[in-house]
């Protein structure tokens, strides 16, 4: 037995101390909103529709069930604004009679009881009388127009980037143009807690809910505008969250409007948790997509032009869509050196339930085509896909798509070489046609399992990731943390970033220790909770560490100042920052610093033309995978995962690797195994065991190389990292597959069905 | 129905019906709740317990079939405020994020090194397949269980011979 | 309201039960029938069969035949030295079903009563030709697992008669010296998957290398587990070389009859259903 030990110098920056919350996670004592305890509190459920388009005719309530120890809810207890406030308030937060269904299991009813059997048992009691509406149901439908799901044209947003001449001429005067189109589908974030809130009305008229969210004040704005609230009187604090991916970014907001109608209704706290089928088949997911690329380039390898047409779908309602839109359209021309480029981005409306966020935004799905259509151009010149890509790739001084020019922290090259320097050859380390063995070989069991030959391929890929918000985003959003004193002589950081796995609260208590000059185990994070902590703005866009980190670090070193500025003052000098925050505390009360988010000099972005700084840095990243894929059964084998990811500077090394390799299992299994099936709008596998993720079988041993190019305004040279590793992956198995098989994969997920076809295919044609 | 059980080494009457999930009754009635939900259909191992030694999924347990039996939950892995080995290692290798996960991979783990203390690292990853983690990509986990088996050697993690 | 609950001290008194209580649900290890059991209405009553003496442990019997429990669990299977040197087959098929909670708590007979057409044991059933011991109070009745199996899950499992054990009466010639055996699981990922294709296989050569037996068992190509008869015809008497093989991939399509769902679709399970034949004929030569 033994406990995690907090020695000074393990909590430096750049060390790895044990995260502050472990302990808790390993022993169980953590409680996450399924845990909390709440003795009366009831359980809530959700009627959902069952139609993709519909007008909603009716909700009417079984006679033969007993309702009298059931709360329902509908639309016409909503006194305020019927509406999930996001970019657009075209969501209800339940449809009201006379109302547009818009897609399968969208929220009509609630109903709360005692147990949470009860509740299943009422929500199955209530009936939706609905008149079917034509439906569309995919891109092309969206397109047709076979129904009219949003606007005239089901057209939600358009983004455009024109950089150079007009792409066509650029293109004609290129010695080679790749042309291809390719296809992502949907994937479920899959965080193993399922979505949870739990709410309840105190004396004085304020709202209080607690759950699983990465953006307290997200949903903090949707039940002020819901419920008519000011900001004192609803409260939203985060539970120990399960995972989020993203997909705890928007949706949570549903959920706490959910609980707070039911704890209205009946009087009492109301708990919601979803199970897994439906979470898997109400909540957001990523935006599938579709990406027609050329790129035209020399016969020397220069790239000369690119022309992205992209298209996602957004769902039945906007929600993050837009932003997510233009996450994609910005990395659709990739870490390329590229004179003339246009980019036109789409967004559809459909009847299938909102897509949203998850890592990566958007850029994932743009990266893919990118990346293939670079690997066919080298396999069509004959080069080596490494060289091509290094001679092309961005360097300092280089301008971007949108003309932005590349100053600092551009560690394009120094990936790139990271990854040749342990992988030298374009080919696979292992060779031959042996199949790699599963289960592993155990001594004691005969072997019978019945072998096939493989092939082997090797794939690489290469990203550039926008860390923080989008163009001028991060002085709309001007994040705001504070440092404090606590009165044993600790401090205490308050910022609404929520720790959702990532290890936030061990980041930003290292930070402020540094800052501070004090111990790690001094400085705690406080729980995040509206009433008590500022707006940092959401736990997005690879955005904590280094926009929401350096304001902690800049409130951190405030506070030092003040406190040194006062202990002087009060005969305190020399003496330890603790004992005069101490002092401070019993003498003056607390000591807080609140510092505001100041964007670095020469962010300049227009919104209009789509030029500028995008970003204000990005993180660079350079994947190789190795496969070995079964010739009977198409099945793939990662049998090598090579990620160098340029992070500026690892606040937490061994955090900041986690980050990379969750990020690149996840992006393996969008690329191999994960596929959400639809059938008339709904999701047709709603269950773990069919919406499979990869287990510790499935996902390959990962060599993880963090590359630090320092940025000179995050804290301490860091820089984003949560999205970048989902970027790259996907394409690098695609073009494993390639270099094994000889096909061209051009659609997300890569199932063995899709490989056997790909395969078959080819056959025939020679 | 009474069900006579030992729990974390304790030994226990429980009055419930034996139709329940032992994840409910944990939960639910005995404020145990280390163990959590991911799916309900035994495939995400969040719930694991080791019932007689053995892990099981405790969302497919119906109560009544522990009658007899010795359970031990992750509440029950470490010594009061002691971390276990495998608990200490996970949270020093990175091996936990969300967390939710971690219980069931905590409990999963120590059955397997138990069982077989020189486990390769391909074997902990047969072993522990029944716990799906969305977080880390397993290495960590997996290197943090290397490091529990083998303190002396530390989480030189797979590849070491 | 707590629900019935019966766990039975001897076989004698589970079948009283049994007979008593025809709507009762009969329970092993709950890894199929505790699926969202929070969620599903109680049953009327429970019979639990887990761990109860006399349906647990592998046993040779004197005539020769392996006799295993049908509450044997597949971690037992595992573990047992028996099944490893007799049954080979079906310890590598116990190893990957599920994942280790799966296996500490599923069980043999509960994969024959469910009888889903990707229970992972029953291609291996089928290959093995074992034969389901079926009790009631009226005694002992032994049907093959081939005939035991009607269709989508269903069985003959007749009133009043529970799953007593799985009996392996040919395993000396099947474990001879020149038998050969395969497995091949195709699932959606490596580990806790739903099978797409099965293929479970034994075959049986001389000393001239000639096929003198062959079963090849399948599962998730039809609405049931089925014995791929036709290709199995095809090999009895013959030396196996490519064109064998290929013969016998050709023969499946009497056989099976794939379907598109969730998990696959029909033109990948026939394709790899006769790509695994081939190459396990190809393993023959």
């Amino acid at each position: 037995m033994s406990v995690p030990t907090h020695s000074p110098a393990d909590v430096a920056v750049g060390r790895s101390p044990p995260r502050v919350d472990g302990a808790a996670k390993v022993s169980g004592r953590a409680l996450y909103v399924d845990d909390l305890p709440c003795e009366d509190a009831w359980h809530g459920a959700t009627v959902r529709s069952s139609v993709p388009h519909g007008r909603l005719r009716g909700v009417h309530l079984d006679r033969a069930f007993d309702w009298s120890d059931v709360t329902v809810v509908t639309a016409a207890d909503i006194r305020g604004c019927n509406v999930v406030s996001l970019i657009e308030g075209d969501q209800p937060a339940l449809v009201p009679v006379g109302g547009t269904i818009r897609h399968v299991a969208e929220p009509v009813a609630l109903v709360a009881a005692s147990t949470r059997a009860r509740a299943f048992a009422a929500a199955a009691a209530v009936r939706l009388e609905v008149d079917e509406l034509p439906a569309a149901l995919d891109l092309d439908a969206a397109l047709r127009a076979d129904a009219l799901v949003h606007g005239d044209d089901n057209v939600m947003k358009t983004l455009r980037i024109a950089k150079g001449d007009e792409v066509e001429r650029a293109l004609a005067g290129c010695d080679l143009v790749i042309e291809g189109v390719y296809e992502t589908g949907a994937q479920e974030q899959m965080y193993i807690e399922p979505q949870g809130m739990l709410a309840h009305w105190d004396e004085h008229g304020a709202c209080h809910v607690t759950g699983s969210m990465q953006c307290p004040y997200y949903v903090h704005s949707a039940m002020k505008v819901l419920f008519g609230l000011d900001d004192a009187h609803a409260i939203v604090t985060q539970a120990v969250t399960g995972g989020g991916f993203g997909g705890k970014e928007e949706y949570p907001s549903m959920l706490a409007l959910h609980a707070a109608l039911l704890a209205r209704a009946a009087g009492r706290p109301v708990k919601i948790v979803y199970d897994r089928e439906e979470d898997v088949a109400a909540t957001t997911k990523r935006h599938p997509s579709r990406v027609r690329h050329r790129l035209g380039l020399m016969r020397d390898g220069t790239f000369v032009a690119a022309d992205v047409d992209l298209v996602l779908d957004g769902g039945a309602y906007v929600t993050l869509t837009p932003v997510v839109l233009s996450r994609a359209v910005l990395h659709a021309a990739g870490p390329y050196r590229l004179p003339h480029v246009r980019v036109v981005g789409r967004a559809l409306a459909t009847n299938t339930p909102p897509h949203g966020a998850f890592r990566g935004f958007g850029a994932p799905q743009a990266i893919f085509a990118t990346e293939r259509q670079v690997d066919r151009a080298a396999r069509a010149l004959g080069v080596d896909p490494w060289e091509l890509r290094r001679k092309n790739a961005l360097r300092a001084g280089d301008t971007t798509s949108t003309g932005q020019v590349l100053e600092h922290s551009v560690g394009s090259l120094a990936v790139l070489d990271a990854l040749r320097r342990v992988a030298p050859s374009p080919r696979p380390d292992h060779e031959g046609s042996s199949s790699p063995a599963w289960p592993p070989p155990r001594d004691e069991l005969p072997d019978v399992r019945l072998g096939s030959p493989v092939r082997r391929g090797r794939g690489i890929a290469f990203c550039m990731h926008g860390a923080g918000f989008t163009g001028s985003g991060e002085q709309r959003l001007a994040g705001r943390a504070s440092v404090a004193t606590r009165p044993d002589g600790g401090f205490e950081v308050r910022s609404s970033s929520t720790d959702i796995g990532q290890g936030a609260f061990t980041t930003f208590a290292q930070i402020a220790a540094d800052a501070l000059g004090v111990d790690g185990a001094r400085v705690s994070v406080l729980e995040p909770t509206t009433d008590r902590v500022p707006d940092s703005g959401p736990t997005v866009a690879s955005r904590t560490c280094m926009v929401v980190g350096k304001v902690v670090e800049d409130a951190a070193t405030a506070l030092r100042a003040h406190l040194l500025a006062w202990g002087r003052a009060h005969g305190l000098s020399g003496a330890d920052l603790g004992e005069i925050a101490r002092a401070h505390v019993r003498d003056v009360g607390e000591a807080e610093r609140t510092v505001t988010y100041a964007p670095p000099p020469g962010i300049a972005w227009d919104d209009e033309s789509y030029t500028g700084s995008a970003y204000p840095v990005y993180g660079w990243a350079a994947c190789l995978v190795d496969v070995a894929v079964d010739d009977d059964t198409h099945e793939v084998t990662i049998e090598r995962c090579v990620h160098a990811v340029d992070v500026g500077h690892a606040i937490h090394p061994v955090m900041v690797q986690g980050q990379i390799e969750g990020g690149t299992l996840q992006a393996l299994g969008w690329a191999l195994l994960e596929a959400v099936k639809y059938g008339g709008g709904r999701v047709l596998n709603p269950r773990m065991t069919d919406c499979i993720i990869p287990t510790s079988a499935d996902a390959p041993k990962m060599e993880t190389l963090l590359v630090e190019s320092p940025y000179p305004f995050g804290p301490h040279g860091a820089k984003g990292v949560g999205e970048i590793p989902m970027d790259g992956p996907a394409a690098a198995a695609a073009n494993a597959l390639a270099d094994a098989l000889g096909i061209e994969p051009a659609c997300v997920p890569m199932l063995p069905e899709t490989i056997a076809a790909a395969r078959a295919a080819r056959e025939g044609a020679t | 129905m009474t069900l006579r059980v030992r729990l974390n080494g304790r030994d226990l009457l429980l009055d419930v019906d034996p139709q329940r999930r032992l994840l409910d009754v944990l939960r639910d009635e005995l404020r145990l709740t280390g163990s959590k939900e991911g799916c309900g259909e035994g495939e995400c191992g969040a719930c694991t317990v080791l019932l007689d030694g053995e892990p099981v999924c405790s969302c497919l347990v119906p109560a009544g079939q522990v009658d007899g039996s010795e359970i031990m939950t992750v509440e029950g892995l470490g010594d009061g405020e002691l971390l276990s080995a495998v608990q200490d290692a996970l949270v020093r290798f990175g091996g936990t994020q969300c967390g939710i996960c971690t219980p069931g991979i905590a409990v999963c783990a120590t059955a397997a090194l138990r069982r077989e203390p020189d486990a390769s690292a391909e074997r902990l990853r047969e072993l522990l397949a029944g716990n799906l983690c969305r977080c880390t990509g397993y290495q960590l986990v997996i290197d943090a269980l290397c490091a529990a088996a083998r303190p002396a050697a530390g989480p030189s993690g797979e590849g070491a011979p | 309201m707590t629900t019935p609950w019966i766990r039975p001290a001897t076989l004698d008194e589970a079948l009283a039960v049994r007979e008593e209580h025809a709507d009762w649900r009969v329970l092993a290890g709950g890894t199929d029938l505790m699926v969202d059991a929070g969620r599903r209405p109680a049953p009327a009553g429970v019979i639990d069969l887990f761990g109860l003496p006399g349906l647990v442990g592998v046993e040779p019997m004197r005539d020769g035949s392996l006799r295993i429990g049908a509450a044997t669990t597949y971690s037992m299977l595992l573990a047992s030295d028996d099944v490893r040197r007799h049954l080979p087959l079906l310890a590598a098929v116990a190893r990957e079903v599920g994942a280790w909670q799966i296996q500490a708590r599923g069980t043999l007979g509960g994969n024959v009563g469910t009888c889903s057409p990707v229970g992972d044991t029953l291609p291996a059933l089928l290959a093995l030709d074992a034969e389901v011991e079926l009790v009631s109070r009226k005694g002992v009745r032994l049907v093959a697992f081939d005939d035991f199996c009607t269709g989508y899950r269903t069985t003959d499992l007749r009133p009043g008669e529970l799953i007593a054990a799985l009996r392996f009466g040919r395993r000396a010639l099947f474990a001879s010296e020149g038998a050969r055996h395969a497995w091949r699981k195709v699932g959606t990922r490596r580990a806790q998957s739903v099978s797409k294709v099965m293929l479970a296989a034994v075959a049986v050569l001389d000393d001239e290398r000639r096929i003198t037996c062959a079963r090849l068992g399948l599962g998730a190509v039809r609405e049931r587990p089925v014995r791929a008869r036709a290709a199995e015809d095809l090999l009895v008497g013959e030396r196996a070389d490519a064109a064998l093989a290929q013969r016998a991939s050709e023969a499946l399509t009497h056989d099976i009859a794939p379907i598109d769902d969730v998990r696959s679709t029909a033109a990948y399970r026939r394709d790899v259903a006769a790509r695994l034949v081939r190459r396990f004929v190809l393993s023959l030569a």
